[in-house]
């Protein structure tokens, strides 16, 4: 059998697809059918020649083979570092590989590919940092995905994430009614404690777009609402679109480029419709790199920036805080040791380390902060990134994977995380339910509307 | 043959190493694609050459570069290594008199100590190089054949050259041994993997524009390699 049913090289495309790949629970059918998935090798060698430029034609052939970059693995580390875990390793046996063979690989072959690029490497591109020659061996892992998934090889809650995102446009299943909806229930429901609160929806020429992650709408639309409170006390002219709202991108993850670019350029044309002056992300580090990091590129903007300004709620919030338009209450500052989890996505991949730590200064009373060892750019991944989450088939590699973080955790003494990315507060809450060290987590909305100053006429008026 | 391998053969490897490997570098720029890389190097060249500079300069100073703070013994062989074999044959007085000969100039000679010195400490890095990747089971498993053939390659003139140096045995041979050696390791610059010579600093050039561009130049933060 050529092509399986569920394991196959077409993608996703429309809801019964995605039902019926979501009826198979667990993969089971999915796995099974991969064992006998044919490679197309004439396919992987042309897609190879096209795309492997000379940066990582050049990365593969100097590799010194110095093993430097072992220590700066987290992975490495947490496994024993056994040599299989070496980045330098992981690459050459499979990329490297590949690449020597012109695409003349077999199945098995195929499948420890997919078991190294999605349980070995969270794509955090730490490696390429203690590199001498820089290589990034997470670039390398990112571009071996797309690969593997032209040729079916990908797990299987990731070849339905993508899935979602070619039929929704969105991580899950949440239509445009369905978010439109949530945004004026949450708006209904808060009204009550903040007099005036609105989401409006498709607003042209506000100062601000506000675009979210699909998790929030499906599962905590509390977010949407925290979201709304922080911009309305801050007086802030803003607005969600109706199309375009989700700026995640699991198909990143999968190595689904295709997708890639339509989920980011129906996030453009809502910039482009609604003519923000800029667009603001949510806490999510994944979502921000797709969106605005990696994005432009699969839309094909040669300045490599989004058709308006567009930043990280972390750097919303700490210049709300700098300018005033929030004022915290310092009687009500954190005063208890809390540390913060620099996510690899906008930390390492855009340099937003110091802004973070400014908010903090406003939130939290001084001499509680503790930093994590290593942090800012050197800071290990969650644990969790790069999709490991989510992937069932790997659920025992990813906990142990979470055990650097917990380390790192345990060792600030802190027990209050923060952590204002939605991959890393998963992998934080999953490694407190596995491991029980008896720790809290945050994103920074709640934190810090329990501690805001709020004027007295933004407040329901005395009974 | 001495007349051959300091004549004709020479001009022919000068040829060949030194424009091979301008031919990678310029190989290494034209396949670069903005698009693929996802680094838009053209509108943003300034964060980008400052990105890179910044990342090149962190590596090639020991111990500054996170890296090198991390392992300082190997940084020190690494540096050792690395000094020994570009600083001693550029500086060498009978390589600098030959040099006069052809061309009428000359570079500042080493002092004979000194080049000695340089000469021995090169062979001891490359020899622990070699134990290391022996020693241990993270450098173990990537290594292969190639690996050492290049350290040999490496290293081969310089334990030529000494012999010579020395004189032990027969002068005249070793000393055509020293010469051929080196034209060995200069014909396989631009063709193995110590073509890192040259693509060392394009590939941390670039990367150094990914950081400088796309990846928190922009930003003002700089990357702390």
């Amino acid at each position: 059998m050529p092509e399986g049913k569920f394991c196959n090289k077409t993608p996703i495309n429309t809801e019964e697809q995605l039902k019926a790949t979501l009826g198979d629970k667990g993969g089971k059918q999915y796995y099974e059918e991969m064992n006998q998935l044919d490679v197309d090798s004439d396919k992987l060698w042309a897609s190879i020649q096209k795309t492997m430029k000379s940066r990582t034609k050049t990365w593969l052939e100097i590799c010194a083979h110095c093993g430097l970059c072992a220590e700066s693995c987290f992975l490495y580390q947490v496994n024993g570092r056994v040599p299989e875990q070496v980045p330098s390793y992981k690459i050459q046996s499979t990329l490297g590989v590949m690449v020597k063979k012109k695409g003349k690989v077999d199945n098995a072959f195929m499948q420890m590919c997919m078991e190294t690029a999605w349980s070995k490497c969270t794509c955090c591109n730490r490696c390429g940092m203690y590199c001498p020659l820089g290589i990034d061996m997470g670039v390398m892992f990112s571009y071996l995905r797309g690969l593997l998934y032209s040729q079916g090889f990908v797990p299987w809650e990731l070849k339905i994430g993508s899935g979602m995102h070619r039929v929704y446009r969105a991580q899950m299943d949440v239509t445009t009614e369905d978010w439109v909806e949530t945004c004026e229930w949450m708006a209904e429901e808060n009204e009550e404690d903040w007099p005036g609160l609105e989401i409006p929806v498709d607003k042209v020429g506000a100062d601000i777009m506000y675009t979210c992650n699909a998790r929030e709408p499906k599962h905590y639309p509390e977010d949407i609402a925290e979201a709304a409170i922080l911009f309305h006390v801050a007086g802030e002219n803003w607005t969600v679109p109706s199309e375009g709202w989700e700026q995640t991108s699991l198909s990143m993850f999968a190595g689904d480029w295709e997708c890639c670019k339509d989920n980011v350029l129906n996030v453009y044309a809502a910039l482009e419709r609604l003519k923000p002056k800029r667009a603001i992300g949510t806490e999510c580090g994944h979502a921000h790199r797709a969106t605005v990091i990696e994005g432009p590129y699969w839309a094909g903007r040669p300045d490599g920036q989004p058709p308006v300004p567009y930043i990280h709620y972390v750097e919303w919030l700490a210049e709300a805080l700098r300018t005033g338009k929030l004022k915290i209450d310092p009687t009500k500052r954190i005063k208890e040791p809390v540390t913060l989890q620099d996510s690899c996505n906008y930390v390492r991949n855009q340099g937003l380390k110091d802004v973070t730590r400014e908010i903090l200064s406003y939130i939290v009373e001084p001499g509680y902060f503790v930093e994590m060892a290593p942090n800012k750019e050197h800071n290990y991944c969650c644990g969790g990134g790069g999709g490991f989450n989510g992937i069932g088939k790997y659920r025992e590699q990813r906990n142990v994977a979470l055990r650097k973080k917990m380390e790192q955790i345990l060792d600030t003494g802190c027990k209050l995380v923060i952590a204002p990315c939605h991959n890393c507060w998963d992998a934080i809450r999953d490694l407190e339910e596995e491991y029980k060290i008896g720790i809290r987590w945050s994103f920074l909305k709640p934190l810090v509307i329990g501690m805001l100053d709020v004027p007295k006429h933004l407040l329901p008026p005395e009974e | 043959m001495y007349d051959f391998l300091t004549g004709p053969m020479l001009w022919l490897t000068f040829a060949v190493s030194f424009g091979g490997l301008l031919v990678r570098a310029v190989m290494y720029v034209k396949g670069l694609s903005w698009q693929l890389d996802r680094v838009a190097y053209r509108p943003n060249m300034k964060y980008g050459i400052r990105g890179g500079i910044r990342s090149i300069v962190a590596f090639i100073i020991p111990f500054k570069a996170r890296l090198w703070q991390t392992r300082p013994g190997f940084t020190l062989i690494f540096f050792a290594f690395h000094i020994g074999l570009l600083v001693t044959p550029i500086f060498l007085a009978a390589h600098n008199v030959m040099l006069q000969n052809a061309f009428g100039f000359s570079l500042p000679a080493l002092p004979t100590g000194v080049a000695d010195g340089l000469a021995w400490i090169c062979l001891v890095g490359g020899l622990f190089l070699i134990l290391r990747r022996i020693a241990f089971p993270e450098v173990r498993i990537i290594t292969t054949f190639y690996d050492y053939l290049l350290l040999v390659i490496s290293v081969m003139p310089f334990i030529t050259g000494l012999i010579a140096r020395y004189e032990m045995g027969d002068y005249n041979f070793w000393l055509a041994a020293h010469i051929l050696s080196g034209e060995i390791w200069l014909l396989a610059l631009p063709f193995t993997k110590l073509s890192h010579v040259v693509l060392f600093f394009m590939s941390r050039m670039q990367l150094g524009m990914d950081y400088g561009i796309k990846r928190g130049g922009m930003k003002g933060t700089d990357m702390a390699w």
